[in-house]
């Protein structure tokens, strides 16, 4: 760790036009930049920090509103993450509703951030952490009312609002999100199918042994789930005005008055592009978190990073998307802020809870060439072990938190758990680790 | 009001006034209460809500489930008798809560 100063006692700069420009802008007021403020202030960071972003809530948890939010179990004020007081007491200035549209820099990395709405905001550093945003569907009749995405509160708003008059609804995408979304509109009492264009579940996340548990588990619990899903298009009510169906490749039409669109996302690096950064499924940046210009940081969904895995191959590449990569990676991008070099801790994890499915993830399971499963029916217990060359990477875990656990516990010690031992499901895995 | 009485590791004490119906994790995490991280928001995953009550507090409290039970296994600081997710305490209109919270929760 070497510790040479670099921004937080760094004069302000003045700009060309004479301006002075000082403190840390931080685009984007989601995970990444609320863990981001939060983590500079902890440690010390006493510039001006303003905290910007397009939506117009206070900057709040997304995971629940495909699961306890639309379920109506949890009300919107408990999604928000800090209370007013906090930004006040802490200096930070939290800028609601406003779309940073052009970045003007100068050679020293300060500069002018232009809104939409003709806003300047000035800074002496930059940090975007601008996440990513819903792949639309390319189909006719996409643009149909009815036809609906789930990445912020809005969209989550708009959903639950039409959902009255929804008996029989489509999800098309059968990822995390669309899983989630699925099992809550069953739970509520809606007709739902899934279309799946791929061949599995999950398929960019998990591996085919927890495609096919959640399948069946999902099945048995009432989702019509259809895989390699060919649509044809969206099919218009008579009258014209809304969805009333999606058309297969076979003609049929599945009937829905609410179709619900989760086809994964689009990192957003349309200012990182225009800043002239690197780009590459989502903005390159380096261990500490900063792009390619060596000031400006980026954080969370949006940045492409080194595989963080300990022991993972040098030049790996992952764009993560998860809370705890956000939470993570902002602390390290502070630490860069600060004039410090630290890498990023601890071991990736990610859960999703679908129906009484609760999925939890530790690592990531990137190269793996093997499994091992283990699998308790009378428990409702299932894990998925991933290894690569006889070492631990990763594991898919429903319901199985001590499983989840060790091998967290593992992962994070540089501790293994053999696979022949971990293949009985009686056995405890805490109990089989091994060091090196 | 429901009150949180949060004791850190180091010993410092901070009273927190909550809302009925929320969480000991939520009220602590609004408040930018440190020694408690809670990841994942309250949705019983991340065991990185962890306190330990205490004992004359616990039977103000519900019965813990399976998997609380399950996942208190995995937190950074190994459980005790009093410990518990602080996600899973609801407070009500009459709490009044002492927990300490561990030197770290990852
Ligand atoms: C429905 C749903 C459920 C999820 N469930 C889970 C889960 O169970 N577990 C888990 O680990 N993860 C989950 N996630 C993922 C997790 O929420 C994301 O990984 C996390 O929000 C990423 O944070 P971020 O700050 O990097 O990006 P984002 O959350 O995308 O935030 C970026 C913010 O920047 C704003 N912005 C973008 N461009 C501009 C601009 N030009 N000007 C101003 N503002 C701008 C955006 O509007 C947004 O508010 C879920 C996500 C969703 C949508
Ligand atoms: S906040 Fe994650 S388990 Fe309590």
């Amino acid at each position: 760790m070497s510790a040479t100063n670099t921004s937080a006692t760094a004069a302000p700069a003045a700009g060309s036009d004479g301006t002075v420009r000082t403190g840390l802008l931080i685009i984007g007021a989601s995970q990444s930049g609320v863990q981001l403020a939060v983590s500079l202030r902890a440690l010390g960071f006493e510039e001006h920090i303003t905290l910007l972003g397009d939506e117009d809530h206070r900057p709040y948890q997304r995971p629940a509103l495909s699961k306890e939010f639309l379920q109506g179990t949890v009300g919107s004020e408990s999604l928000i993450f800090r209370s007013n007081e906090y930004w006040a007491e802490h200096n930070v200035a939290l800028v609601k509703g406003e779309r940073i549209t052009r970045i003007d820099r100068e050679a020293d990395g300060s500069g002018v951030a232009h809104a939409a709405s003709g806003a300047q905001f000035p800074f002496q550093r930059l940090a975007l952490t601008v996440g990513a945003r819903a792949r639309k569907l390319e189909l006719s009749g996409a643009d149909l009312d009815g036809v609906v995405y789930l990445r912020n509160a809005d969209d989550a708003l708009e959903l639950k609002a039409r959902l009255d008059d929804v008996r029989e609804a489509v999800v098309i995408g059968g990822g995390f999100i669309g899983l989630e979304a699925a099992s809550s509109l069953h739970k509520m009492g809606k007709t739902v199918t899934v279309l799946e264009y791929g061949p599995r579940l999950i398929g960019r996340a998990v591996g085919e042994e927890t495609s096919e548990y959640f399948l069946a588990a999902h099945r048995e619990r009432g989702l019509d789930i259809r895989l390699d899903a060919r649509m044809n298009r969206l099919v218009p009510a008579e009258d014209g005005s809304r969805v009333a169906g999606v058309e297969l490749d076979d003609g049929t039409v599945v009937p829905a008055q609410l179709v619900l669109v989760g086809i994964g996302v689009v990192p957003n690096i349309e200012l990182a592009e225009q800043l002239g950064l690197a780009v590459d499924n989502g903005i390159v940046v380096d261990r500490h978190a900063l792009a390619s210009d060596g000031t400006t940081v980026a954080v969370g969904d949006v940045a492409n990073i080194p595989n963080p895995l300990p022991g993972a191959p040098e030049g790996e590449r992952i764009r993560l998307e998860s809370v705890n990569n956000a939470i993570e990676h902002a602390k390290v991008a502070a630490y860069s802020l600060m004039g410090r070099r630290e890498d990023y801790a601890g071991i990736p994890w990610f859960w999703s809870n679908q129906a009484d499915l609760k999925l939890q993830i530790a690592g990531l399971t990137l190269g793996y060439d093997s499994t091992v499963v283990r699998r308790d029916d009378g428990r409702g217990k299932f894990s998925v072990l991933y290894y690569r060359d006889g070492r631990i990477i990763a594991a898919d875990c429903v319901n199985a938190p001590l499983d989840f656990m060790a091998v967290k516990n593992a992962l994070a010690k540089g501790q293994n758990i053999p696979a022949d031992a971990a293949a009985d499901p009686a056995v405890v895995l805490k109990t089989i680790v091994t060091d090196g | 009001m429901p009150t949180v009485h949060f004791t850190d590791a180091e010993g410092v004490v901070r009273d927190i006034e909550g809302n009925a119906g929320d969480s000991v994790m939520e009220t602590a995490v609004r408040n930018g209460v440190p020694g408690i991280v809670a990841e994942c928001g309250g949705s019983l995953s991340c065991a990185t809500c962890h306190v330990f009550v205490r004992e004359d507090c616990l039977d103000q409290l519900p019965e813990m489930d399976e998997m609380e039970d399950e996942m208190l296994y995995g937190t950074a600081v190994d459980r005790e008798d009093n410990s518990r997710l602080s996600c899973q305490l609801k407070l009500s209109e009459d709490s009044d809560l002492y927990v300490t919270t561990p030197e770290t929760q990852v």
